[in-house]
């Protein structure tokens, strides 16, 4: 089962391999990570995405939360949350698609950042399966490359438990 | 006043207490070595390898509860401690070891003796800091002190660049430390303990099983007090082992691999088990889904991945050992008066008949020294007083299984990282510690070569531990599985000690006493006169080569599948033989 989970961090040299770290000796698996500040300078946030049964679920959020510089840990996986991605991905459509092109991205309500006589390079913000979506209907036009930002989620506010 | 790096480091370790430093100087670290030469109230010793020092502190910190300090240049010294911290955090130890690093300018130019040791230790600490400011040299301290000693325990390593040693700042020592990210529970839960009360007043067949965290937060008072209002047996894993008196009439001794029959039995049949303070190691619960399966879980533990991380847990309470001991004796003392001695008849009386069936025993020889007997005989000359540290592997087995402890911290052991090397040194900080008390590492002659260069510190400290090398001239632990599980192919386990080296000869050269033994009734003498000796002693023990540890649990087998020693015919025949081949 996949989780996501939402992890505060004092803002520490180090921190993010302390976390790396725990992941990679213990075996779990981190299927996407990203970190940022928050209104705090001095906290971080960590979302990770990571997969495993009940009982390593739970060792993971154990584990992270024994971490010295971990604050608080919180998996969404049980909370009401919205989460997001961005991806920023450059096709290289044949002329007759340039249009096409074009279109997916406003239907996806994608920008598109940079252009060349050959390329557009566009980015989309949105779930997992939104810019899964978004891949796959770019594959036969000619995707060049692509990078997915890796998700960032956060609670909804006043709901809870599903 | 403005005070340097170094200097900031010795009035720390002074308000912190310190009283002696295990270390190894080194090109970055001479600023503190320097200070530390005038420093009265700090006893800095000089031991042979780093490791040593590390093993040193470890022993120091596990006879007495106290912080144990180690000081060792960057580089090779930091590395060095490796093995030091991944022993002590695996066995839960607070230990802080300070490590010199090159100058703050040069870190990550791969200059002379640097390492990046806060990378190398990060997974086999509890914490490590890199100190880039001389202001934060004290805090840091102060800091490292408290996550060492509090919540489960644990090694801290301080890397401290040369030019943080040696520019100047301000002492300011903070009158407290408070981390918002680290606030380990110590309170159970209130209402799981009363569950767990329930659970112990309603069970037929329950079984204490402590470890390492009841002599961690000092609860064998109140382990004791639970284990007789209720009487429920009690056996102690390897890391708890003096958490509850040996001797007592509850007393099952260890469970698990090498753990007595009764412990084992008791465990398969019990309905309730009450783990404090352990974490169910493979080593004690053998295949888990055979573990125990009838048997309702309590687990008490200060550390909540310990919890539900190897075993499902009916009732968990995270807390301190003691403090919910405390409780749980409280709510169990005001519940409704039981008659307990007529409740637990029954479970204590089969005890008693699986205690008749398999007793630890071995088979004594006249001619040839069983490595169980010395053990005895050092258990009955020293009246069971002794501070004894082992090696690893059969040594440390024999240890656990025939001296009886009745007192806390009076065993330490390598339980979790199974270190060799480890009891020499450990033997040498808990005699820093206890002058007054004997130490005895029970040693094989395999492991006693791994830090054996720390005799040289034991004879100029004037450090009167004594060794008790069980010499069956192999690496007995490894040679008894190859044994049993690998047809008798000695693949590597050889050691030849019987000619190599000489231990009387190798503690005669270091200035200390070496004795040998070569007959059981030679035994009994040695020992006491190394007792009388007010110097280091290396005892070698020529013991049969074949004795193999038992009972045995193989590995990945369930607890009901033990092995014990064989004492038909053919096998003492066998026995005869193999005594002409070692004479």
């Amino acid at each position: 089962m996949k989780h996501t989970i939402s992890i505060l961090v004092e803002n520490k040299f180090g921190v993010l391999s302390r976390v790396a770290g725990l992941f990679s000796g213990r075996g779990y698996n981190i299927e996407s990570i990203s970190v940022g500040e928050t209104i705090d300078s001095q906290i971080s946030v960590m979302t990770i995405v990571t997969s495993g049964d009940d009982f390593i679920v739970e060792q993971i959020n154990k584990q992270l939360n024994k971490l010295i510089d971990v604050i608080r840990v919180t998996d969404l996986f049980e909370t009401d949350h919205v989460e997001r991605e961005m991806i920023l991905i450059k096709v290289a459509p044949k002329k007759e698609d340039r249009v096409e092109v074009l279109r997916l991205c406003e239907i996806f309500r994608g920008r598109v950042v940079d252009s060349s006589p050959k390329t557009f390079t566009l980015e989309v913000t949105g779930n997992e399966s939104k810019i899964t979506a978004f891949i796959e209907l770019m594959k036969p036009m000619g995707v060049k490359e692509f990078t997915r930002s890796g998700k960032i989620a956060m609670a909804r506010e006043g709901i809870n438990k599903k | 006043m403005k005070m340097t790096g170094a200097q900031i480091i010795v009035e720390a370790l002074k308000r912190e207490g310190v009283r002696h430093i295990f270390g190894y100087p080194g090109g970055v670290v001479l600023n503190i070595f320097d200070t530390l030469y005038d420093a009265k109230d700090i006893d800095l010793i000089l031991t042979r390898h780093e490791q040593g020092a590390v093993h040193m502190a470890d022993g120091y910190a596990r006879s007495t509860g106290q912080v144990g300090v180690a000081l060792v240049t960057s580089g090779p010294g930091a590395t060095n401690t490796v093995t030091g911290l991944a022993t002590a955090a695996m066995d839960s130890i607070p230990i802080v070891v300070f490590t010199g690093q090159v100058p703050t300018g040069l870190i990550g130019n791969d200059a002379f003796q640097e390492a990046d040791i806060v990378g190398i230790t990060r997974p086999c600490t509890k914490y490590n800091y890199l100190v880039k400011d001389v202001k934060d040299l004290a805090y840091t301290i102060k800091e490292a002190f408290y996550i060492a000693s509090t919540g489960r325990p644990g090694p801290v390593v301080i890397d401290l660049p040369k030019d943080v040693t040696s520019s100047q700042a301000n002492f300011v020592w903070p009158d407290e430390i408070s981390i918002r990210s680290y606030n380990p529970t110590l309170e159970g839960n209130k209402w799981m303990i009363a569950k767990a009360a329930e659970e112990i007043l309603k069970s037929k067949k329950p079984v204490i099983v402590a470890g390492g965290g009841i002599i961690a937060s000092g609860a064998s008072v109140e382990l004791l007090e639970l284990a007789e209002l209720t009487q429920v047996p009690v056996t102690t894993t390897l890391m708890g082992i003096g958490g509850f008196p040996s001797t007592h009439k509850l007393s099952l001794g260890m469970p698990g691999m090498h753990g007595t029959f009764y412990a084992n039995k008791s465990i398969q049949n019990a309905d309730l088990l009450v783990a404090i303070g352990m974490r169910f190691d493979d080593r004690v619960t053998g295949k888990l889904d055979a573990f125990a399966p009838n048997a309702k879980i309590i687990h008490i533990d200060i550390d909540p991945t310990s919890i539900r991380k190897n075993v499902d847990v009916d009732v968990p309470i995270v807390g301190d050992s003691k403090k919910v001991l405390v409780v749980l004796n409280q709510i169990i003392k005001e519940s409704e008066k039981h008659q307990w001695e007529e409740i637990r008849h029954s479970w204590l009386r089969q005890i008693e008949e699986w205690k008749k069936e398999h007793p630890m025993t071995y088979t004594f020889d006249e001619d040839i020294i069983k490595p169980q007997y010395v053990i005895e005989q050092l258990y009955e000359i020293t009246e069971g007083k002794a501070i004894i540290t082992t090696e690893v592997g059969q040594n440390q087995m024999w240890a656990a299984q025939y001296y009886k402890y009745d007192y806390p911290r009076t065993f330490l052991s390598s339980g979790g990282l199974g270190t060799m090397g480890y009891g020499f040194p450990a033997a040498i900080g808990a005699q820093m510690a206890n002058p007054d008390k004997i130490v005895v590492d029970i040693a094989g002659d395999g492991s006693i070569q791994m830090n054996i260069q720390e005799l040289a510190t034991a004879v100029i400290n004037k450090l009167p531990v004594k060794v008790m090398i069980l010499n069956n001239g192999y690496l007995g632990m490894v040679r008894q599985w190859q044994e049993l599980f690998f047809n008798e192919r000695y693949s590597k386990t050889l050691l030849e000690t019987d000619k190599i080296p000489d231990f009387v000869k190798v503690a005669e050269a270091y200035g200390a006493v070496g004795l040998r033994a070569t007959k059981p009734s030679e035994v009994g003498d040695v020992i006491r006169e190394a007792l009388k000796t007010k110097a280091p002693v290396f005892m070698d023990f020529k013991v049969y080569w074949k004795e193999k540890v038992y009972p045995m649990v193989p590995a990945g087998a369930s607890l009901d599948e033990m092995l014990f020693e064989e004492t038909n015919k053919k096998d003492k025949k066998k026995l005869k033989a193999d005594k002409i081949i070692m004479t």
